[in-house]
């Protein structure tokens, strides 16, 4: 039984936060810059590369969340130390400033004036300094409450709402109390549990917030749907396990927060939360883009509750997955952290899939591999709010 | 044996939890809210994690599932009877 004298071992940063990983990554400014970090991260052995799609000629809202993203992964406490590779020196140095705040070790290096082959030698030398450095430091005793714990199910099906959703429900409801700071999201698709959630709400202000996320996210669907959505929301994985309709995705969606659980306030994408407890992050309900968004928030470790079996994982954020469908668990175990499926044979009651789900977590955090880091799952899939300039 | 669960007393539907539901199976039911047991005869074949109506349902009608509303039927769905999108709809988008 976890209580508020639980420990777990995690490496202590320079700005006081704990971290559960120890990575030395080599950090794309732009699409143009991936060659040269995965080049980078193939010369120094232990580093990792985080390819993306994007950082060119974007603008306003859509350029702030990019730079709070790749700032927020480099500035996350499983990140020991960053190499940073941008196509030129100007927003390369905003990212390197950024992640600086920190304390952290991290250096830039822009492309322009000097090509790949010299960026990459630069670079290396850099990144072989950092992981020779990162390679001594040492886990210390950290306790619970300098958790950050966060949630997004993927694939659901309606063994999500039974099942692997109330065990993560069950485990917050452990959690908060003991002042660990939690999170979760997706606000399309708490659409028919809407009213629930603000219910939850712990202050009028935070629920008028809520309802603010919540009606924006609905105005972009009904401006550029085309039809009711049943192509994408549910998804066809959802429908393949038996979901319906969003108002019954939502409903089995909503059982992550639990019972108890206060929402305490609502965070734009990739924000950081100011104070333990539960907050509610506005985000896209797909699951690469949601986790990225956690990762660039500071959460350190993810509880993925599955259906038919999302394969997600994230380069900084270790992705626990639990299902309670015992087909999933039987043909695709190798995604599988933690199998629930007894409770839809009352074999196990929710109590104790909630402390098993804990018991998995702390071993994850102790470091061990979860299924999606040991299979190589890294997606960083940066969210684009519209169009580049 | 559970072959479907039920979450809520006030809903219109169970989630089927075995492999291999066939037509005309004697299926039992477990109601999670107060604990007790139902038996309903499948109509059709119903995959893992897929609905049937536990209470006559009628075009139109609201489709109940954690006591709250799901959707809406575009057909009328009879007990037993397979409950998803040929004969249910999103009230939302």
């Amino acid at each position: 039984m976890i209580n508020s004298k639980t420990t777990f071992r995690g490496y202590r940063r320079e700005n006081g936060r704990v971290g559960v990983r120890n990575h030395v990554i080599i950090l794309p400014v732009d699409d143009l810059s991936n060659a040269a970090s995965e080049a980078v991260a193939n010369n120094i052995k232990g580093t990792m590369a985080i390819p993306h799609p994007y950082g060119r000629l974007q603008f306003g809202a859509d350029l702030d969340l990019h730079f709070r993203t790749l700032i927020g992964a480099g500035s996350n406490p499983n990140v020991a130390a960053v190499v940073v590779i941008g196509i030129e020196e100007e927003w390369t140095k905003r990212v390197v400033d950024g992640i600086a705040r920190t304390g952290k070790p991290v250096t830039g290096f822009g492309i322009e004036l000097h090509g790949d082959h010299d960026t990459i030698m630069r670079a290396s030398k850099a990144a072989k300094e950092y992981m020779q450095w990162a390679s001594e430091l040492k886990r210390e005793e950290c306790a619970i409450n300098e958790l950050w714990v966060s949630c997004k199910c993927g694939e659901s099906d309606t063994t999500s709402g039974i099942g692997s959703n109330p065990t993560v429900g069950n485990a917050f409801d452990k959690l908060e109390p003991l002042g660990v700071t939690l999170v979760f999201g997706e606000t399309t698709e708490i659409t028919g549990g809407e009213q629930i959630v603000a219910a939850r709400c712990a202050t009028e202000e935070v629920r008028d917030r809520f309802m603010f996320m919540f009606n924006r996210y609905q105005e972009v669907i009904e401006r550029n749907k085309t039809n009711d959505l049943m192509d994408s929301q549910p998804t066809k994985g959802n429908i393949a396990g038996g979901l319906t309709t969003i108002e019954e995705k939502a409903l089995g969606n909503i059982q992550k927060i639990g019972r108890k659980c206060k929402v305490i306030g609502v965070l734009d994408k990739a924000e950081s939360p100011t104070a333990p407890g539960l907050w509610f992050m506005d985000s896209s309900s797909a699951a690469a883009e949601m986790v990225t968004l956690l990762a660039a928030a500071g959460f350190v470790v993810h509880l993925f509750p599955t259906g038919q079996g999302n394969v997600i994982g994230n380069p900084i954020l270790p992705v626990i997955k639990l299902t309670a469908n015992p087909r999933t668990a039987r043909t695709m175990s190798e995604h599988i952290d933690l199998d629930v499926s007894g409770l839809m044979q009352r074999q196990k009651n929710m109590d104790q899939c909630g402390d098993e789900l804990l018991e998995t977590m702390l071993r994850t955090c102790n470091g061990r591999l979860t299924a999606a880091e040991a299979l190589g799952h890294r997606e960083f899939v940066l969210t684009r709010l519209y169009e580049s300039a | 044996m559970i072959h479907f669960l039920v979450h809520d007393k006030k809903d219109s539907v169970g989630v089927v939890v075995v492999e291999g539901v066939k037509a005309g199976q004697e299926l039992v039911g477990w109601v999670m809210e107060d604990d007790s047991t139902i038996k309903i005869k499948a109509l059709n074949e119903v995959p893992i994690g897929h609905k049937l109506a536990t209470r006559e349902i009628k075009k139109g009608d609201t489709v109940i599932k954690y006591g709250h509303d799901i959707g809406r039927a575009v057909a009328d769905i009879r007990v037993g009877e397979h409950a998803h999108v040929q004969n249910m709809k999103t009230k939302r988008w």
